[in-house]
C-alpha cells in the first residue's frame, strides 16, 4: 500500500511557515484572514472597548465594597456600585425569611440534592445500581426537612421561604413531579384513542397558550373558586401546582418531539415480540424517546427555573421580591441596579451551569440515529 | 420515578391542605389555628417593610400585632401574606387571610359591591402631588401636559383622571407596579410629577438624598381614609378587629403607654373607662370572646396609637410625618374613638 | 366477563375513553359547582356588563381614540392593539438580533464568535424580567431629560422619556401613492413569473431582482411627485413640561420590545445556529462540485435546508415573546394584562370575568399561531420524502 518513492522518503519534513504558526499565525488565521474579517475584528474591539471599562468601573474599581449602614455613607466613598445592601441581605437573598437558627436544614437539604444527584449525573460512580435509590427518597426526605413537623423538627410556614431557596423550590418540585405528568400526556397525545388524544391535546394546548404570569395569577386569586367552600390552600402550594401542571404541558411537547423520533419498527418490533401496550412503552419506546428528549427536557428545565421570577407577580418573595423588598427599607432605597445584577448573575451562574451540562449529557448520549 | 413523585405530591398534599370546613366564626378559626393571619404589603416604607433581620415592621403591621395579642396574648403569633394591590381582596374573601391591614382606602364600592367591611380609619391620607423645586410649579392647576407617576392598583389612578378631567388639563399617566419603581422614575426625570398618598409622598420625600429639591404640592385631591378590614358577615371577628384600634387611639387619649400599662392595669384607676378597657372591672373582655386582660396585651405589646405611629411615621423617622388631621380629636386631629362602656 | 373485556383491545380501548370522560366531565362539574356554590356564598355574580361602563383611568398609549370616559371594552381593546404592537416589534428586533448572532456564532473570526457566544449565553439565562426592569433602568436613567433631549437636526429627539420623531399627516391624495405602491407590488409579482417560466423555456435569465427593487421604489415615489407631495409633517416642540406633537416610542415600550428582542433573539440565535450546522457539509460539497458559486449555494441549497429546520421553533419562540410581553406591567407598559386584567379589574373587582377575558385573548392568538404552525408543518412535510 505505502508506494512512496524514494524521493519523498528523502525528503525532510519542514516546519511550517512562520505566518501559520504560534501566536502571529493563530492571529492571522482567526483575526486578520480577510478584509472583513479585519473590519469585523476591528468593530469588535471597538465594542468591547466602549462596554467593559465603564461597566468595570462601575461594579469594581469605582465601587464600595465596605460594609456600610446606609447608601449615604457609600456616596461618600465611592461612586460606584455599593454592594453592602446585597451583603447586609445576602442570607435574605438565599433563604428569605427562614428561621436563622433552622437555617441548616435547608444547608444539609440542599447539600444533599447534589449527593442524591450524583448517581444520576455521572455515571462512573461505585454502586450506582444502588445509589440510584437514592433520588426516590429524596423528596420525602426534603420536604420533612424544609417544612419540619416532623421527627422533632420545628415546623416552617411556608411563608417563610424565598430568595433561591424558594426559586429551587419551585424549580426542582416543578420538574420532578411534572415529568411523569408529562410523559402519560405525550403518550396521551400519541394515543390511538380519540377521546384520550382530544382531551391531552386541549390540555396541553391551553396551558401553552397562556402566560404563566395568568396563570399564576389566577391560582393566587381565583382558584378558592372553584374549590368546596373553606377549602384552604396554602398558596406556595398552589403556585407549585400551578407550576406543575405549566411545566407539564411544556414536557409533553418536548417528550412527544423524543416519540416522533422513533421509529414505526421499534412500535412493530414491541409487538412482533408480543409485549403488551404497558410494556413496549416502558421497556422499548420511553428508554429511546426519553434519550432523545433529554436536551429538551433540560431547557425546559432551566426555562422553568427562570420563569420562577414571576412568582413576584403573586407576591411570593423570590430573589427579585427580596430585593425589591430591600428597596423598600428607606436606607438601601435607589440602589435596584446592584440588586438586580446581583439576582441576574445568581440566575446566570446556575442557569449557565445547568445548559453546559446539558451539553454534555448531549455529547454523551449522541450514539442514536445520526447516520445520514 | 413515577413511584416517588406520586409519593412526594400526596405528601405534600396530605401537609398543606388544610380544610377548615367548619364557619363557626374567624374568632374560633384563629384560635383552633393557633396564629392570626393578617395580609399586609409586599413593602411600603412606614407600613410594612423588612428589617435587616427579615422581621416585618411598620404601621400596618403593628395592627396586625395587636390583633393577635388581643386573641393570644401574643403578639408574635401572626402569619403574614404579602399581598399586592390586585390580589389583596380576593385573598381576604378566599379566607386566605383573617384580616387585610393593608393601607387600603375605604370606598363606597369595595364596602358594598365587593362585601368587604371596613372597620374604622388608621391613617387618615388624601393623594398629593410632589414635583422638583426646579420646575418650578407652586400648584397643581399648572401641571397640564405634565408626565405623572402613579402607583397602579390604587385608587390614584381614577383620582388623577378625575382631576385631570375636571380641570382641563391633560398629562401623560405612567402607571407603576411597585412603589420603588415609581420612585425611580420620578428620580430619573421619567416623569415631572409623583402622585400618590401624602404620607407616601413624604415617606419618598424623605428618603431622598436632597429632600429640600423637590415640594410636595398643597392640594390634596382625594379622600383617602386608610383602615384594616374583613369579609362580610361575621361580626363578632369585625368586633374584635374594630375595637384592637379603637383601644389603640383610647389608650393615646388616656396616656397609657407600653412602659406605664401594667402600672396602670395593676392598680384601680380613677378613671373608670381605663379600669373597664384593662379589665379590672366588669367583664368586658368576655363580650368580645376574649381575655378580661385582651386591652393590656394589645398596649404592652404595640403601644398606642401615638406611640405606633411615632415609631414608624413620626418625625423622628425617616418618614417624618406630622400628626396633622391624625392627631386625636383633643389636639385637633380626626381620629375620634366611641366611648369604652 | 370483564376480565375478558380488559384483554381485548377494542373494548378496553372503550372503557379508558368512556372513563375518561366521565372523570373529565365530573372534574369540570365539580369546579363548576363549587364556582357557584362560592359565588353565592360571597353573594355576587358572574357579570360583564362592568365591561360596558365608563373605566375611569387614562392610557399613555393608545392608537384608537380613548380617554378615561371611555368603556372597559375599548379599554382591552387598546390593550390588546399594544401588545400586538410590542410582539410585533419584539418578533422585528428579535430575528434581526437572533440571525446576526446565530451567523456570527459560526464565524472563523475568533472575536466575532466569542462575543456572540457571550451574549447569547449571558442573555437567555437571565430570566427575562430582569432584562425588561434593566432595560427600563438603562433607558430612563441613562437618556438626558427633554430640556437637554439629544436631537437630530432639531426632528428626531431622544430623552428619557421616549423617541420623539416627526409625524406624518396624510391627505386623501396619498391614496394615490399607496394605489402606486401596490400596482408596481402587483407588476413585480407577475414580472417574477414571467421571468421564471421564461428561465424554464428558454434558460435565458432577466435581472428580476434589480427589475422589480427598481420598481417598487420608483413608482411610487413618482405618483408622491405627480400628486404634489400630499404629506404634511406634525413636528415634536418641547412646551413646559414635554414634547408635544409627533410620534413618540415611550421608554417602556422600547425596554420591553429591547428586552424581548435581547432575550427571545439569544434563543433564536441557536435554533439559526443549530439550523445551519444541521445541512450536512456534503451538501455545500456537491453544490461546489456542479459548479454552483459560493453565493448561490448559500441562497439556494444551504438555506432553504435550513430553513426548514429553522422555522417551527422560530415561531414557537415568536409565541413565546408574545406571551412574555404579558411581563410588561413589570415597567408600567398598558398591554392586556395591564389594562384589563390590571387597572379594569383593580377598579370593579371582578376578577373572575376579567382574568377569563385576559385567557381567552391569549388562547386565541396562541390557536391560531399554532393552527398556522400544523399547516406550515404538513405543508413542509410534504416535500419530504
Amino acid at each position: 500500500m505505502t508506494g512512496s518513492s524514494p524521493e519523498q522518503e528523502n525528503h525532510q519534513e519542514l516546519p511550517p511557515p512562520r505566518t501559520q504558526v504560534g501566536v502571529v499565525g493563530w492571529i492571522r488565521g482567526n483575526l486578520l484572514s480577510s478584509p472583513t474579517d479585519i473590519v469585523l475584528t476591528a468593530l469588535s474591539i471597538y465594542l468591547l472597548y466602549e462596554l467593559i471599562p465603564p461597566i468595570a468601573n462601575w461594579m469594581f474599581f469605582d465601587a464600595v465594597f465596605a460594609d456600610v449602614e446606609h447608601r449615604r455613607e457609600c456616596r461618600e466613598i465611592g461612586a460606584g456600585a455599593c454592594w453592602a445592601v446585597v451583603w447586609k441581605r445576602f442570607d435574605q437573598f438565599m433563604y428569605g425569611f427562614y428561621p436563622e437558627h433552622l437555617r441548616w436544614r435547608v444547608n444539609l437539604t440542599f447539600g444533599l440534592l447534589f449527593v442524591a444527584l450524583i448517581p444520576l449525573l455521572y455515571d462512573r460512580v461505585k454502586g450506582r445500581r444502588y445509589l440510584l435509590r437514592l433520588p426516590l427518597i429524596y423528596p420525602v426526605f426534603a420536604f420533612c426537612m424544609l417544612w419540619g413537623g416532623w421527627f422533632g423538627l420545628a415546623p416552617v410556614e411556608s411563608s417563610k421561604f424565598g430568595g433561591f431557596l424558594l426559586t429551587m423550590l419551585i424549580g426542582v418540585t416543578g420538574i420532578v413531579v411534572s415529568l411523569p405528568l408529562g410523559v402519560a400526556l405525550s403518550l396521551g397525545r400519541h394515543s390511538s384513542m380519540p377521546v384520550v388524544r382530544t382531551l391531552s391535546i386541549w390540555y396541553i394546548e391551553f396551558i401553552r397558550g397562556v402566560p404563566l404570569i395568568t396563570l399564576l395569577f389566577v391560582a393566587s386569586t381565583l382558584l378558592n373558586y372553584f374549590m368546596p367552600p373553606g377549602t384552604y390552600f396554602d398558596l406556595l402550594l398552589r403556585v407549585i401546582i400551578i407550576v406543575i401542571m405549566f411545566s407539564a404541558a411544556y414536557l409533553a411537547e418536548v417528550v412527544r418531539g423524543g416519540l416522533a423520533a422513533i421509529p414505526q419498527g421499534q412500535y412493530e418490533a414491541a409487538d412482533a415480540l408480543g409485549l403488551n401496550y404497558a410494556k413496549s412503552i416502558r421497556l422499548i419506546i420511553l428508554p429511546q424517546a426519553l434519550k432523545i428528549s433529554i436536551p429538551g427536557i433540560m431547557n425546559t428545565f432551566i426555562g422553568l427555573y427562570k420563569d420562577t421570577t414571576l412568582v413576584i407577580v403573586v407576591g411570593l418573595l423570590d430573589p427579585l421580591g427580596i430585593g425589591r423588598a430591600a428597596l423598600a427599607d428607606s436606607r438601601w432605597q435607589g440602589l435596584s441596579t446592584e440588586l438586580y445584577i446581583f439576582v441576574a448573575m445568581g440566575f446566570f451562574i446556575s442557569c449557565f451551569a445547568m445548559s453546559r451540562y446539558s451539553l454534555y449529557l448531549e455529547r454523551k448520549l449522541d450514539t442514536g440515529y445520526k447516520n445520514d | 420515578m413515577k413511584r416517588m413523585t406520586i409519593r412526594s405530591l400526596f405528601l405534600a398534599v396530605a401537609g398543606f391542605a388544610i380544610t377548615g370546613l367548619s364557619h363557626a366564626g374567624t374568632l374560633d378559626d384563629v384560635r383552633a389555628r393557633g396564629h392570626l393571619q393578617c395580609g399586609i404589603n409586599t413593602g411600603l416604607a412606614g407600613f410594612a417593610f423588612t428589617d435587616d433581620q427579615g422581621n416585618w415592621r411598620g404601621f400596618d403591621v403593628a395592627l396586625c400585632k395587636g390583633v393577635a395579642a388581643a386573641v393570644f396574648g401574643d403578639a408574635s403569633k401572626v402569619k403574614y401574606t404579602n399581598l399586592t394591590g390586585k390580589t389583596r381582596f380576593e385573598a381576604l374573601k378566599a379566607g386566605e387571610i383573617d384580616v387585610l391591614s393593608r393601607n387600603t382606602t375605604w370606598t363606597y364600592s369595595r364596602d358594598v359591591d365587593l362585601k368587604l367591611t371596613f372597620l374604622g380609619v388608621s391613617f387618615y391620607d388624601g393623594q398629593g402631588f410632589m414635583v422638583p423645586a426646579s420646575l418650578g410649579v407652586s400648584s397643581a392647576t399648572e401641571l397640564s401636559g405634565a408626565s405623572v407617576c402613579i402607583q397602579t392598583g390604587t385608587t390614584t389612578e381614577l383620582n388623577l383622571a378625575d382631576y385631570f378631567r375636571r380641570n382641563d388639563m391633560n398629562y401623560e399617566p405612567v402607571p407603576i407596579e411597585s412603589n420603588e419603581e415609581a420612585r425611580q422614575n420620578y428620580l430619573s426625570g421619567r416623569c415631572d410629577v409623583y402622585t400618590t398618598d401624602r404620607s407616601g409622598l413624604a415617606a419618598t420625600r424623605a428618603a431622598l438624598d436632597n429632600p429640600d429639591d423637590h415640594v410636595v404640592l398643597p392640594e390634596t385631591i382625594s379622600k383617602e381614609p386608610l383602615g384594616p378590614l374583613v369579609r362580610h358577615g361575621d361580626d363578632e371577628w369585625g368586633d374584635v378587629v374594630r375595637w384592637v384600634l379603637n383601644v389603640l387611639i383610647i389608650a393615646e387619649e388616656k396616656g397609657i403607654t407600653s412602659d406605664n400599662v401594667a402600672e396602670i392595669a395593676g392598680q384601680m384607676s380613677k378613671d373608670a373607662e381605663i379600669n373597664r378597657m384593662l379589665g379590672s372591672e366588669g367583664e368586658y373582655g368576655a363580650m368580645l370572646g376574649l381575655s378580661p386582660d385582651w386591652a393590656v396585651n394589645v398596649i404592652s405589646s404595640v403601644g398606642n396609637y401615638g406611640q405606633i405611629f411615632e415609631r414608624y411615621l413620626g418625625v423622628k423617622t425617616d418618614i417624618g410625618l406630622e400628626r396633622g388631621v391624625n392627631a386625636l380629636w383633643t389636639d385637633g386631629g380626626l381620629l375620634y374613638a366611641p366611648p369604652y362602656r | 366477563m370483564l376480565g375478558n373485556l380488559w384483554r381485548e383491545k377494542k373494548p378496553r380501548q372503550l372503557i379508558i375513553q368512556i372513563v375518561a370522560i366521565v372523570a373529565a366531565l365530573s372534574l369540570l362539574g365539580f369546579f363548576g359547582r363549587n364556582a357557584l356554590n362560592n359565588l353565592e356564598l360571597i353573594g355576587r355574580d358572574v357579570n360583564y356588563a362592568f365591561l360596558f361602563t365608563p373605566s375611569n383611568y387614562d392610557i399613555n398609549q393608545h392608537l384608537i381614540e380613548y380617554d378615561s370616559r371611555s368603556t372597559h371594552l375599548r379599554a382591552t381593546i387598546v390593550g390588546v392593539i399594544n401588545t400586538a404592537l410590542v410582539a410585533f416589534f419584539g418578533i422585528l428586533l428579535a430575528t434581526v438580533i437572533g440571525f446576526t448572532a446565530g451567523v456570527a456564532r459560526l464565524s472563523s473570526n475568533f472575536l466575532v464568535n466569542r462575543i456572540s457566544y457571550g451574549f447569547v449565553e449571558f442573555s437567555r439565562n437571565v430570566p427575562v424580567l430582569l432584562w425588561i426592569l434593566l432595560c427600563h433602568g438603562v433607558i430612563v436613567h441613562n437618556l438626558p431629560h427633554p430640556r437637554q433631549a439629544l436631537s437630530a437636526y432639531d426632528l428626531f429627539f431622544l430623552t428619557n422619556r421616549g423617541v420623539y420623531s416627526p409625524k406624518p399627516v396624510f391627505e386623501p391624495a396619498f391614496w394615490g401613492v399607496v394605489a402606486a405602491l401596490a400596482v408596481a407590488i402587483g407588476g413585480a409579482c407577475c414580472f417574477y413569473r414571467f421571468a421564471k417560466q421564461r428561465q424554464e423555456r428558454t434558460g435565458q435569465q432577466v435581472p428580476v431582482y434589480w427589475t422589480n427593487v427598481s420598481a417598487i421604489i420608483a413608482l411610487p415615489l413618482l405618483a408622491f411627485w405627480l400628486l404634489g407631495f400630499p404629506v404634511e409633517f406634525e413636528f415634536p416642540a418641547f412646551k413646559r413640561f414635554n414634547f408635544e406633537g409627533g410620534l413618540v416610542l415611550s421608554p417602556e415600550f422600547l425596554a420591553l420590545t429591547l428586552a424581548l428582542g435581547v432575550y427571545t433573539g439569544a434563543f433564536i440565535a441557536e435554533i439559526v445556529r443549530s439550523g445551519i450546522l444541521a445541512v450536512s457539509h456534503g451538501q455545500t460539497e456537491a453544490a461546489y462540485a456542479l459548479g454552483i458559486k459560493p453565493n448561490f449555494t448559500m441562497r439556494l441549497i444551504i438555506l432553504p435546508q435550513a430553513l426548514r429546520i429553522i422555522v417551527p421553533p422560530l415561531i414557537s419562540q415568536y409565541l413565546n415573546l408574545t406571551k412574555n410581553s404579558s411581563l410588561a406591567i413589570a415597567v408600567g407598559y398598558m398591554d392586556i394584562v395591564a389594562t384589563i386584567g390590571g387597572i379594569s379589574l383593580n377598579q370593579t373587582g371582578r376578577a373572575l370575568e376579567c382574568m377569563s377575558i385576559v385567557l381567552a385573548i391569549y388562547l386565541s392568538i396562541s390557536l391560531s399561531i399554532s393552527a398556522f404552525m400544523n399547516w406550515y408543518n404538513k405543508r413542509i412535510s410534504l416535500v419530504e420524502r
